[in-house]
């Protein structure tokens, strides 16, 4: 359930970078905002599940339209340091905001009962519901992706001048596909919340942004499946390697990522891929050059 | 006059003192981060953890060998110097022609690796590196007491950082530098050897982030985390500068330490966060940096 949790938060910001083409270094300031959000209406304001939910993704969405609006005015390299940067000022919030708990975060939250009804204190009912969930925002995503709209944000990603030219109001587009990714984010986060009971700053500590960003990365960026992928690996690598070596682990989380940037920036699904279109693309490589006349 | 402001003159001023000493770090580091990124196009997130082993050099030199400080302040450059160029040769270099991004990614994932052997090695609880016999004691300005280390860290800071910009901006080899930057090609056809320049620039950057490291050991805890804690308030401090200006760098980096320590004495809780705050106050009007040139 925690991987899938990640899994989402990993699709949703595969959506912004690989899609968008924006590389957002602060990612994991959304889903900690939501997961504080989720935990602290749940608990303390009595909410039910899937009212909390809604409002965690409400409070990422909100926080995603005021750091976006900010960020989206840089290109880049730029961009990524002023996500981290915002992100940073929220992880600082929420360790001396009053509710958040500080150091401790935000503990025993309840998982209560779905729509009043069905308790998810259970943990296979608990399951289905993320599992739910997932499969529908993964399809939500697909969805966007080959819609109009996602076409223009791949065109964008491309080439942004030339989308320009062509009379889109580029920094309308990037700005809607940043807050819906965070919105993503939060209900990741909010979910995460609700599975494990509690909330803490490691959710909105800036070392999860770099491990998203690496989830993504090791499993294709740009691929539906990649991020999925990624996710369970790097969850994975975590639960059995942690009691083990230590430390070691974020050596070795470093290590992949020099790697992945160094060897295999496709990553697996997208590497898969490659391979598989290689005997077809040999053919319509020729045709190619032609098209790409036609088109101009 | 004892009090500023409703609050005591010799609290006020150590806290702008305490400042001045952080924006001096502030301003050599992201003068690093400013030198490497205008040659290589990489931003480079390794540069806390070069700063953290800096300062482990230090302390590691007095424990082991007994070097005193001022050795230390020579041999961490020139360590942390070589190791810069291994990282440039073995791994950077074949990331020029992408996306500067990838040298974003790659250079964390650099920072991840010392950061857990430190770790591992050293645990995380700090230690310490005390003030060196010279500058030890505190001298008495009548308004404030100075702490004659403190004294020390800001003028030295200074003299590095405007010793740098002078290499860069008003001598041949940093006219090469700045051509390097503009146009490679063109550069190396006059017959400079520019990937040669391009890996001693690194390391000169590298260089300058173990000096700051070493400066900063006695006044601060040496924890294997301390170079990334440190690490996004200088990207702040480079964003809101303005990532091609050299001077930019240095000005802002001791105008925010500046402005943090005012902020301490006013409103603590605000601290941690107004640099983050200024940096989109300044995004907003103006989108390149203060002192960047929009392109």
């Amino acid at each position: 359930m925690k991987a899938l949790c990640y899994a989402l938060f990993a699709c949703a910001f595969n959506l912004l970078l690989g899609y968008t083409g924006l590389l957002s270094f602060g990612h994991a300031a959304f889903m900690g905002a939501a997961a504080y959000g989720t935990g602290w209406l749940v608990r303390s304001g009595g909410l039910t599940p899937e009212l909390g939910l809604i409002a965690g993704v409400l409070v990422a969405a909100a926080l995603g339209l005021v750091v976006g609006l900010i960020a989206i005015r840089r290109q880049g390299i730029y961009f990524a340091m002023i996500t981290l940067a915002m992100a940073q000022m929220i992880f600082f919030i929420c360790l001396q905001a009053p509710f958040t708990g500080g150091e401790d975060g935000l503990q025993g939250v309840p998982r209560g009962k779905l729509f009043g009804l069905l308790p998810l204190d259970n943990d296979l009912a608990m399951y289905f519901f993320v599992l739910a969930i997932f499969v529908a925002v993964y399809l939500f995503i697909v969805r966007v992706v080959h819609s109009p709209y996602g076409q223009v944000l791949k065109a964008i990603r491309e080439n942004e001048p030339r989308a320009i030219s062509l009379g889109y109001n580029v920094n309308r587009y990037k700005l809607l596909a940043f807050v819906l990714s965070t919105a993503i984010a939060g209900l990741a986060g909010g979910l995460k919340t609700l599975v494990l009971g509690f909330a803490t700053l490691s959710d909105v500590h800036w070392s999860l942004s770099g491990e998203v960003i690496l989830m993504t990365l090791l499993g294709g960026l740009g691929t539906f499946a990649g991020p999925v992928v990624g996710a369970f690996t790097i969850i994975g690598l975590q639960n059995c390697l942690a009691d083990r070596v230590g430390s070691w682990v974020t050596v070795i989380i470093g290590a992949i990522f020099v790697v992945c940037v160094l060897a295999f920036r496709r990553g697996f699904v997208g590497e898969f891929i490659a391979r598989r279109k290689k005997p077809a693309a040999a053919e319509p490589a020729a045709a190619a050059p032609a098209q790409v006349k036609a088109h101009a | 006059m004892t009090e500023i402001f409703g609050i005591p003159i010799q609290a006020f001023m150590g806290q702008l003192m305490l400042g001045l000493v952080n924006g001096s770090f502030y301003a050599m580091l992201s003068l690093g981060l400013a030198v490497i990124f205008g040659l290589l196009g990489i931003v480079n997130f390794a540069h806390g953890a070069l700063y953290m082993i800096g300062a482990y050099v230090a302390w590691f030199s007095l424990e082991t060998f007994g070097l005193n400080y001022w050795m230390a302040l020579l041999l961490a450059p020139l360590v942390v110097g070589a190791l810069g160029l291994v990282i440039e040769r073995t791994l950077l270099k074949h990331l020029y022609k992408l996306d500067p991004i990838y040298g974003l990614l790659l250079t964390f994932g650099i920072s991840l690796i010392f950061e857990g052997v430190f770790r591992e090695q050293y645990g995380v609880s700090g230690q310490s590196y005390s003030v060196p016999d010279a500058l030890q004691g505190a001298t008495n300005l009548g308004f404030m007491v100075l702490p004659n280390y403190r004294a020390w860290v800001i003028v030295a800071s200074l003299i590095v950082c405007l010793g740098t910009w002078a290499l860069i901006e008003k001598t041949s080899l940093g006219a090469k530098l700045r051509a390097g930057t503009e146009n490679p090609a063109l550069v190396q056809a006059f017959g400079i050897n520019v990937p040669m320049m391009v890996m001693f620039t690194y390391a000169g950057g590298a260089a300058l982030a173990a000096l700051a490291g070493v400066l900063a050991a006695p006044v601060i805890q040496i924890t294997p985390l301390m170079g990334t804690n440190l690490i996004i308030v200088v990207f702040a401090v480079v964003v809101i500068g303005g990532m091609g200006s050299i001077l930019g760098s240095i000005l802002t980096g001791l105008a925010l330490g500046l402005v943090e320590g005012l902020t301490k004495v006013f409103y603590p809780e605000a601290s941690n966060i107004v640099v983050f705050v200024i940096m989109a106050i300044v995004l907003m009007i103006r989108p390149a940096g203060l002192f960047g040139k929009e392109k």
